[in-house]
């Protein structure tokens, strides 16, 4: 066990930090490789776009975010160290962000719920605004 | 690297040892970034928000094509990859550093910390760049039925859809929303770049002066090193909200 930590006397357990820089490297690879992947998706997306339906471009694109979540994983569990902490103190930093799984949801429908209604002018009801135009006749 | 042998039942709560088996400094690193992290998240969803709200938003094939002494050229995602590299390995620098001073060997921690300062200074320029070409760059935009010159600002967005004009096609005013998002987040992200180096350079100079040996660890530059795999791990989320998707 080398020498460090020694001014903290609350740290029971000491990782290992006997390793090479193997490990380091290997991820450098892993996220350059999901970056190209990434890179490659996109440039699909661009020379395609024209012609690929909506379901298409949604699930290219969701496939981008799937690989984005992937290279996250990777800093965060290898090059932050987080895998090494042990796992009450992962929780404690992983658990919270599990709000961002209804944030993300709840926000963008809510968006989109925008569009539709500024689209239809309020609602559903265009067919109707439609036919309210002839009883001006009345005048 | 590598994990922590933790014998099987030990009592984390029972006192006299910290029930993380981590140190204070370090904890609240962590809490400050996760804090951060809702940060940046809350940004990127009010962004994700407008934009699913509007019909027309800009084609960031379209915006972001341009490359330094390329000229003209269109070069969609080109760039921008470059700087995502350039953040990648400066991340791969840093923690080259962290596992140095594992090992104390403040020659290594100097040697990795001066690239990913580098790292952190070539980002920046990038940017500088990327922001400049943006605001100074003409966009020919048809307002109010003529042709008016617009570069990209927190108050102009000429890459609306197009229409015919004299039998040309040409782009109409976007949604206003588009410079404000991009210059914000990039620009708030950009900070934190900043800042990370301005630590860096604190921690390169610390080690320089021998700090760290006398101290008997290098915790510090593990604590710097984990809020610049914070920057680099919101520009893969910038990378993917902007120019990706």
């Amino acid at each position: 066990m080398s020498q460090q930590f020694n001014d903290y006397p609350e740290v029971t357990f000491h990782p290992d930090h006997s390793g090479g820089t193997g490990k380091i490297w290997k991820i450098f690879w892993v996220l350059s490789i999901l970056t190209i992947i990434e890179l490659g998706l996109g440039y699909f997306l661009y020379a395609k776009q024209a012609e690929l339906g909506y379901a298409a471009v949604l699930s290219t694109k969701v496939a981008i975010a799937i690989l984005t979540l992937a290279k996250a994983y990777y800093i965060v569990s290898v090059f932050m160290h987080l895998g090494d902490e042990i796992r009450n103190f992962i929780m404690t930093i992983v658990v919270p962000l599990v709000l961002f799984v209804w944030f993300i949801i709840a926000f963008l429908a809510d968006g989109s719920s925008w569009k539709n209604l500024r689209n239809t002018r309020g609602g559903s009801r265009v067919d109707q605004t439609e036919q309210v135009q002839p009883e001006s006749k009345h005048k | 690297m590598g994990a922590t042998t933790i014998p099987a039942g030990t009592k984390w709560w029972s006192g006299g040892k910290s029930p993380f088996n981590v140190n204070y400094g370090k904890v609240m690193m962590w809490y400050f970034l996760m804090s951060d992290a809702f940060t940046f998240g809350a940004f990127l969803i009010s962004y994700g928000t407008i934009r699913f709200s509007v019909n027309h938003w800009a084609d960031p094939n379209h915006v972001f094509n341009a490359f330094p002494f390329a000229g003209h050229a269109n070069l969609p995602l080109a760039f921008v990859s470059l700087m995502t590299f350039i953040l990648i390995f400066s991340s791969v620098t840093m923690v080259l550093a962290v596992h140095e001073g594992h090992k104390m060997n403040r020659k290594g921690v100097e040697k990795y910390m001066i690239l990913t300062i580098l790292g952190g200074i070539a980002f920046l320029s990038c940017q500088a760049w990327e922001w400049t070409h943006l605001i100074t760059g003409d966009h020919a935009v048809l307002v109010n039925g003529h042709i008016e010159h617009w570069g990209t600002t927190v108050t102009k967005n000429p890459w609306g859809p197009e229409v015919m004009f004299n039998g040309q096609e040409v782009a109409t005013p976007g949604p206003i929303a588009f410079g404000g998002y991009f210059f914000g987040i990039t620009g708030f992200h950009g900070f934190h770049v900043f800042s990370g180096v301005v630590i860096n350079v604190v921690m390169y100079i610390k080690t320089k002066l021998g700090h760290f040996d006398q101290r008997g660890h290098y915790e510090m530059i593990e604590k710097a090193g984990l809020y610049w795999h914070f920057v680099d791990l919101v520009w893969v989320f910038v990378f993917l909200c902007f120019y990706l998707v």
